[in-house]
Formats: C-alpha cells, sequence, structure tokens
C-alpha cells in the first residue's frame, strides 16, 4: 500500500514539477480562478491592443504616429507629466516632512487628505479644477491679472497632473521617513554634522530610490491620466491636445487601428521610462546597501 | 555539562515509530538523506542537529506537512505517510506557535475539537471542559479569553501545547519548542514538558539545535547533520561515545590535536598511552573534553604545555594553555586556582578520556 | 500609518519647523482642499433647491443605478479574483509567479483609456468579434456589460494587491496547525484564513469600490454616452458640463466627492485601527 502511495506521488510530482509541493489544498482551483481571469480580463484585451495597429503595416504605424497631431499630442503628454512629477518631488518632500516629522495640531487630518487626489474621483477633480483656474474662478483670475492663462493652457493640465501624481510622492516618502534608524542620525550628530548636514547627506540619500519609486509612479499616473485633464486642457488640436484624448477622438471616427496605435506607443513609452526609472533605483539601493 | 541520567525505555517498550529510508529534496538541495530510525512507544526523541541539518523537514515529514522523495513512515505498524494530515492526528507545536491570532486561547485550544465531523464532535460542554483542563494541565488557569497577543512567548508556547494536546495526539511533535525563549524561560519550560510528556504518556519527538537540553530532556537523541542520521542513542552513550568528530564537537567544548596509533599504543606528540583495542591504526585526529584533563599527573605523564593565563570564574578555573602550538582552553573544577598554576609555568596535561577518530583527509 | 509611530523631531529648528508646517498647510490647501471646497460650493451656489432638483433628475438616479449595478458586478469579481490569486501566489512556490504578478500590476500602470480601448477593439462594431456580436444581436460597446468590462479592468488588481503582501507575511503555519488539528481544507480557508485577511480584503475592496463608482477615462470610452443609458454618474457630471449645466454637474459631482470623502474616511479609520492587520507597503 505504501508502495502505491509513494508511486502515485512521485507520478504526480513529474506531472507538476513546476510546483513545490504543499499540503494546503486548493492550488488547482485558485491557479485556475486566476488564470482564467487574468486572460479573460487582462491577457486577451491586451493582445488585440498589441495586434491592431500592425493592420496598417510598419510604415502605415510610422505614418500615424509622426503625423503632427499625433506627435505633438505624444509630446504634450509625456512632457507636461514629467514635469508635473518633477514638481511633486520637492512638493511630495515637503509634505513627506513635514508630517513625519513633527507633531502639530491637525496633523493626521492633514496625513488623510493626502490621499484625497487619489480618493476623489477624476471627473470631480477635473471639473473642480476647471472652475478653480478658469478665468473667473478664484485663482484663474488672479493669474489672468498677470497675464497668465491657466485654464485650457498647457499650464492647466499641468496643474491637474501635480494635483493627482501628489499622494504617490508623498506615500511612497512617508515609511522610509518613519523607519529611517534613529541612531543613523545620532551617529551623524555625535560626529559633528548640523541639521542641515545630517538632512543632505544622511536622510536624503536613504531616501532617494523611494523617491525616485515615488516620482515615477506619478509620472505613469500623469501620462495615463484622462478625467482631470480633459476639462481643463481646452482641448485644441496640436496645442492642449492630450494622447488619451486622442484615442477617444480617433475611437469616434472609427479608426481602431490609428487609436490602438497611439494606445501601444503610450504602453510602449511608459513601459521603457519605467524601466529606465527602475534600473536608477535599482542602482541606488545597491549602493545603499553595499 | 548537566548529565543526569535519564530512564533507559529502550528494550522495554514496543516500537511505535519506525522511520526508514527517509530522503527530501527541495529542488536540488537534499534536506534528508535516507534517515531510519526508530522511537519506542511513549519515547522521548530529540532530533538534535545544526540549521540545515534535515531535522525540522524529518519532524514536518512526520507530521504530513512534507512529502519524502522516498522512504517509509509507519506508526504502530501503520503506513503514516498514507494518511492524509487531517487524520493523522498528530499534535505539532511550531517554530513560532502558529496560534490563531484571532481567537481567544480557549478558541484556539478548543479549534481541533470543534472542527471534527459532527458524529464525532464533542458537544460545548464536554469542550469547555476539556479545555478547562488543558489550560489547567499547562498551568493557564484564567486566562483562556486572553489573545494571543496579550500572552508572553513562554505562555504562547503553553497554549501551542495545549492546543497540541487537545485532539489527544498519537505523537507530539515540537519544533524548537524554547527557541523563542529567553534562557531562563527556557530551562524552567525544560523540567516541566518533561513532566508533561511523563504524565501524558505520549511518543514525543522533538527538534532542538541546542545539544544541552537535547542530552538534558531526551530519551534518546538522534544527532543530524547535512540530512544524514550520525548517531542515534541514549544522551549518556552519545556523550560518552561519540560516533564521528562531528558529533564529538557538536555535543560539548572539544580540544583537537594530531596523533598516531601504532602496535597498540597512542602517541600524541611526547605523550603515550595505550590504545583503545577498537581505536583506528595510522594517523588519527584525538579529541578531548577541556574539562576531563589531570594538571601536572602524579606520575608525569601527559601533553607538555605551558600555562598563558589563569582565571577563576565562580566555582570554574579556566586555564589557557599552549599545548603542541595551539591554545587550548582548559577546564578545572575546584575552589579557587590550583596552587602554584600560573602564567609561564610549563606543566603536564593528560587527557582522561581521550577519544580517537581516523584522521579526515583534509578538504 | 500606526499610532504608535511617533514623529521624530531630531531635526528640528526653531522657526524651519513652523515654516516646514505652514508651507504644507498652504500647498495641501491650495492645491488639494480648494478643489472639494469649490465643488460643494458651485454645487450649492443656486440653492438647495436648485441641488436637490439636480440630484433628484430622472437621468441623474439612473445614472446612480447604473453606477451601483456596474460597481456592484465589478467589485465582488475583482474580489474573489484577488482572494483566489492572493492564496495561489502566497501559500505555494510555483514557477512563473513573477509573470503572474506583472500581469496583475499591469493595469495599474495603464491608461484608463487605453483600459477602454482594448474592449471596443475586441467587441466594437470593428472588433474582432464586432461582427458576430452583431450578427447574434449582443451588445457589449455602448451598453453596460462593456461598462462592467471596462471599470473590472481599471479596479482589476487592488484586492489582489492589497492582499497578496499580507498573506505571504503571515506565511502558512497557521494553516498547517489548522490542518493538524483535523480541519478540512475549507474549514482552515473559512476560518483561519479570511478572518486573518478580513481588515485587508476590506481595505482592498473599499479603495476598488471607490475607484469603480468614480472612474471615468475607461468607460468614457465604451459607454457612448447614452443620457439615462449608459451613462454612470461621472460621465453623466460630463454630459451635464457640456450641456452648460453648470449646477446640475457640480451637484452630480458632490455626490461623487461624498463618496470619495466616506471612503477616505474609512480607509483612515481602518489605518488607524487596524495597521497591524493591513499590508506593510501602503502604496496605491
Amino acid at each position: 500500500m505504501s508502495d502505491q502511495t509513494r508511486h502515485i506521488g512521485s507520478v504526480e510530482l513529474r506531472r507538476r514539477p513546476w510546483l513545490q509541493h504543499s499540503i494546503l489544498p486548493g492550488f488547482g482551483l485558485s491557479l485556475g480562478i486566476t488564470l482564467t481571469y487574468l486572460g479573460a480580463i487582462v491577457v486577451l484585451p491586451l493582445t488585440a491592443l498589441a495586434i491592431r495597429p500592425w493592420e496598417l503595416g510598419l510604415h502605415g504605424v510610422w505614418h500615424e504616429l509622426s503625423a503632427p497631431r499625433v506627435a505633438s499630442a505624444l509630446k504634450l503628454s509625456f512632457g507636461l507629466s514629467a514635469l508635473a512629477a518633477l514638481l511633486n518631488a520637492p512638493l511630495g518632500l515637503l509634505l513627506a516632512w513635514t508630517l513625519s516629522r513633527y507633531e502639530f495640531p491637525g496633523r493626521r487630518i492633514l496625513d488623510a487628505l493626502v490621499d484625497l487626489p487619489f480618493a476623489l474621483p477624476t471627473a470631480v477633480a477635473g471639473l473642480a479644477l476647471t472652475a478653480i483656474y478658469a478665468p473667473n474662478g478664484p485663482l484663474g483670475s488672479l493669474a489672468a491679472k498677470l497675464g497668465i492663462k491657466t485654464a485650457y493652457s498647457a499650464l492647466g493640465i499641468f496643474i491637474a497632473l501635480v494635483f493627482i501624481g501628489l499622494p504617490f510622492v508623498v506615500r511612497s516618502l512617508q515609511p522610509v521617513l518613519q523607519e529611517l534608524d534613529h541612531e543613523v542620525e545620532e551617529a551623524a550628530t555625535t560626529l559633528g554634522a548640523d541639521a542641515r548636514q545630517r538632512a543632505v547627506r544622511v536622510i536624503l540619500p536613504a531616501m532617494a530610490p523611494s523617491l525616485i519609486s515615488g516620482v515615477s509612479l506619478a509620472f505613469a499616473r500623469a501620462v495615463g491620466e484622462y478625467g482631470s485633464v480633459v476639462f481643463i486642457a481646452g482641448n485644441l488640436p496640436g496645442k492642449t491636445e492630450i494622447a488619451p484624448l486622442l484615442i477617444v477622438i480617433k475611437l469616434e471616427s472609427y479608426d481602431y487601428a490609428g487609436a490602438a496605435a497611439v494606445g501601444v506607443a503610450m504602453v510602449a513609452i511608459s513601459f521603457g521610462s519605467l524601466v529606465l526609472i527602475n534600473g536608477l533605483q535599482l542602482a541606488l539601493a545597491k549602493r545603499g546597501k553595499a | 555539562m548537566n548529565l543526569q541520567p535519564t530512564a533507559n525505555t529502550e528494550a522495554k517498550s514496543p516500537l511505535s515509530l519506525e522511520i526508514s529510508g527517509i530522503s527530501k529534496s527541495f529542488g536540488r538541495f537534499p534536506a534528508l538523506r535516507n534517515v531510519s530510525l526508530q522511537a519506542r512507544d511513549k519515547e522521548f526523541l530529540a532530533l538534535l542537529g545544526p540549521s540545515g541539518s534535515g531535522k525540522t523537514t524529518l519532524l514536518r515529514v512526520l507530521a504530513g506537512l512534507e512529502r519524502p522523495d522516498a522512504g517509509d513512515v509507519r506508526f504502530d505498524g501503520e503506513d503514516f505517510l498514507s494518511i492524509p494530515v487531517r487524520h493523522r492526528r498528530v499534535g505539532m507545536v511550531f517554530q513560532q506557535y502558529a496560534l490563531f491570532r484571532h481567537m481567544s486561547v480557549a478558541q484556539n485550544i478548543a479549534f481541533g475539537l470543534t472542527v471534527r465531523p459532527r458524529s464525532v464532535r464533542p458537544s460545548k460542554s464536554e469542550v469547555a471542559d476539556r479545555v478547562a483542563d488543558l489550560l489547567c494541565l499547562v498551568q493557564l488557569e484564567g486566562l483562556g479569553s486572553r489573545f494571543p497577543a496579550q500572552l508572553s512567548g513562554g505562555q504562547r508556547q503553553r497554549v501551542a501545547l495545549a492546543r497540541a494536546l487537545a485532539i489527544e495526539p498519537k505523537m507530539l511533535l515540537l519544533d524548537e519548542p524554547f527557541g523563542a525563549l529567553d534562557a531562563k524561560v527556557r530551562r524552567e519550560l525544560r523540567r516541566w514538558l518533561r513532566d508533561l510528556h511523563d504524565r501524558a504518556g505520549v511518543t514525543t519527538v522533538f527538534v532542538t539545535h541546542d545539544q544541552d537540553e537535547a542530552l538534558d530532556l531526551a530519551d534518546r537523541v538522534a544527532i543530524l547533520k547535512d540530512g544524514e542520521l550520525r548517531q542515534l542513542g541514549a544522551p549518556n552513550d552519545v556523550y560518552e561515545n561519540p560516533a564521528d568528530p562531528f558529533v564529538y564537537d557538536f555535543l560539548g567544548a572539544a580540544c583537537r590535536l594530531p596523533g598516531i596509533v601504532e602496535g597498540g599504543r597512542l602517541r600524541v606528540a611526547d605523550w603515550e598511552t595505550k590504545a583503545e583495542t577498537d581505536a583506528p591504526q595510522g594517523r588519527v585526529e584525538v579529541y578531548f573534553r577541556p574539562n576531563e584533563v589531570v594538571l601536572a599527573p602524579l606520575d608525569g605523564a601527559g601533553l607538555a604545555g605551558e600555562v598563558r593565563a589563569v582565571a577563576a570564574r565562580g566555582p570554574d578555573v579556566r586555564i589557557e594553555c599552549l599545548i603542541e602550538g595551539q591554545i587550548f582552553e582548559l577546564e578545572s573544577r575546584g575552589p579557587g586556582i590550583p596552587a602554584g598554576v600560573a602564567p609561564g609555568l610549563a606543566l603536564r596535561i593528560k587527557p582522561l578520556r581521550p577519544k580517537v577518530y581516523a584522521a579526515q583527509p583534509r578538504v | 500609518m500606526s499610532p504608535a509611530a511617533r514623529p521624530i523631531s531630531s531635526v528640528r529648528l526653531p522657526g524651519v519647523a513652523f515654516a516646514l508646517v505652514a508651507a504644507s498647510a498652504i500647498v495641501m490647501a491650495a492645491l488639494v482642499l480648494l478643489p472639494l471646497f469649490v465643488v460643494f460650493r458651485d454645487a450649492f451656489d443656486k440653492g438647495i433647491g436648485k441641488y436637490l432638483a439636480a440630484v433628484s433628475d430622472p437621468d441623474a438616479v439612473s445614472a446612480m443605478k447604473l453606477t451601483l449595478l456596474v460597481a456592484g458586478i465589478a467589485v465582488p469579481l475583482n474580489a474573489i479574483f484577488g482572494i483566489a490569486a492572493a492564496w495561489c501566489i502566497a501559500k505555494f512556490e510555483f514557477r512563473g509567479k513573477g509573470v503572474l504578478l506583472t500581469l496583475i500590476d499591469l493595469p495599474f500602470s495603464m491608461s484608463p483609456v487605453v483600459s477602454g480601448l482594448v474592449w471596443v477593439l475586441l467587441f466594437g462594431a470593428q472588433g474582432w468579434f464586432g461582427t458576430w456580436l452583431i450578427d447574434h444581436d449582443i451588445k457589449i460597446i455602448f451598453a453596460t456589460t462593456g461598462l462592467v468590462l471596462a471599470t473590472i479592468l481599471v479596479t482589476f488588481p487592488f484586492v489582489a494587491r492589497e492582499l497578496i503582501p499580507l498573506m505571504q507575511d503571515q506565511g502558512a503555519d497557521e494553516e498547517a496547525a489548522a490542518l493538524t488539528l483535523g480541519a478540512s481544507g475549507f474549514t482552515t480557508f473559512w476560518k483561519i484564513t479570511l478572518p486573518n485577511i478580513r481588515w485587508a480584503l476590506l481595505y482592498g475592496v473599499l479603495l476598488c469600490n471607490a475607484r469603480a463608482m468614480g472612474e471615468f477615462g475607461a468607460v468614457s470610452v465604451v459607454s457612448g454616452h447614452i443620457r439615462g443609458l449608459t451613462t454612470t454618474l461621472p460621465l453623466h457630471v460630463e454630459v451635464l458640463y457640456n450641456d452648460y449645466d453648470f449646477v446640475g454637474a457640480f451637484a452630480t459631482a458632490s455626490l461623487l466627492a461624498s463618496l470619495g470623502l466616506v471612503t477616505l474616511v474609512l480607509k483612515t479609520g481602518l489605518e488607524w485601527r487596524h495597521a497591524g492587520e493591513l499590508a506593510a507597503n501602503r502604496k496605491h
């Protein structure tokens, strides 16, 4: 009987050499659900996206993407997203630092509110930002007096992208600031470092990997952002038209392949920049460990 | 070294656990290699070894949490490997206790009873009675409504034990039962666990890396290294007669010197003595315990040494000696430093019970 | 964030601390709080009567119902998926796990518009299955099914991302202990695993639901904006805004903003009370 058991056991092991034996039940069921769902919801649709543009041929895709309207939309989306993510770095640092280093009345509420741009539906944010920065809005009218156009311009898009990216940077930094070994700072103090030197030479370098990852998350989110931007953008072709909007417009004229081409380009550029940023982050993290 | 004579159950009770030829690897790493050993009914068996020796894997095989690649486990003659975990009725105490954190102490202990099929499930009042009995047994009366997070390490360990005992296990398995406790609690619980085992009368296998603990508690000790069983025997036997240099070294402080056995004589440096009849011939490694030496023996025979430092620590005196170019820290028991022993003194040191192993080819 | 984690103020400088706190408060007020304030101000701009009329408008009510329906389908499905994915990823060792994790994370890095686009490419009039669907008179795009699919894709990783790190952290010892005590696989899951992950599950469901109800870009692509039929609340906001019905748009937006606020309060409450039972890494 024991021989038989072992035999069955070894057969099973041979059938699934990629799975380490466990006594917990439900692997087949849970993996089955996961793969089926993942296949239907993510893999199949993305395959459609990846394949669709190529019915235009390589040349057609290039033609599609290099068209002035598309090219300027991609430039606008990625350029403004990068700028917004970069502004979020100091803003996020400021907030994360204040929230995790000081005790003051209202700290917890302020801390909770950091997630508001994340919790607020994007259409609501877009609507509200437009109302604020429109020429007759509370801040828009101020800017108009100075001769600056905020809403319906690239600046308006930029503001919306800063708004939605802020929580990513703050939330990436906070855990590191809180967990940063107190003794490291104390050691720096005993070695004669003053507050500024401690901040710049001890704390900032320790935060660099998280700062980069927060900024890159904010960037990725900004590139794809639609809801909070379309209201404030003004959507002038070639001027304030973002890439996601272009996809919507192309779909409305049933240009599926064109829309898919823009979509693939966005995914590819985002992915490429994330890989780059990850590499940078990894290099920094390694240096930190050495 | 605390060497209490322990009850020797060998040859008295029948075999209950028979492990034969167990092998198990994780990927390319062989965790167990052809391990065979037996435990007698109601025996307290220790699996002793350094980390990575396979002792925990063997315990998990017994519990049914790992499936061996080859081999056989029988319990009371029954094929144990073919019984799924939940029907094995083994009481397992995990290293980190694995208490259910969202359940109270009482719920934790009752769990094994309440998950039984309705037909064999004890009634609510029976469960409550049993939980009360067990809480009393592990000396946690009145803590039944606490949650694991509110207990100390030692208390958690006892809850884990009570939970395992609740199912009236055929065999109790303990994975480093004192590993997560501090030294003082550990000593207290050790005796208590042994008493508990004697009262519960259940075959117990426990894993430890602490030789002191294994020798102190167990009826028999199985010493593992690199997935292989190196020696199995009563604590006294393995301590007095370690099967190989590893076991000798692992069970206590050891001093080692090269020597030669020829014509029934053992020679170490300039000291010569009678070799044991079963000693290997030729180049050998000579082991002796640093506390089993005679300093400056009357007959003048022994290893030539030079005292480097002397320090009294409580009842023990530590004497640092240079022998054959190596420094050994010898121990001498007795009140105070022996007269005349001071740094710079040249003297003879006679190991009382040198143990001889064939010289290992250098790796 | 755990309440036990006291802020350290070793780098406190007189004046600087105050300046930093003040600067943070100003940034938050101008960038984050002002929009919230403006939504409610403009919603009640023309009085409470106009507000109530706007939110009880039949189209608004049907948008609410549709939003609830879509979230009511998408969130439970994603929760079931999240539990299944977390179970097999956290409790078992198998090859290909990394690929699986990457695929689960993928929707987070996609534009919501792309998450809508992919469904059009599959089920739109000129999509892969478009002709077949028309022949069989099945409508997915410009219908509730499309809205549900787009919402599912956008909110796909929320529950799984919350559960996987937590369950990996917890390990499988408690489950193994339950099995040695005689519990069946189902009992073990129901009595041991589920109670251990309940707060994290709730947390993930909360975030998933907030995003599902508030999603705009993805559903905008597949909706077709048919008033009273395929407009969810966020889309209804846009329709009203484009019709220059600002009170209506802001009134509807205020409902969504309230949803966001409630989510925020519940989420913060969970973080304060059950910090230990939520996954350690708190990234969106």
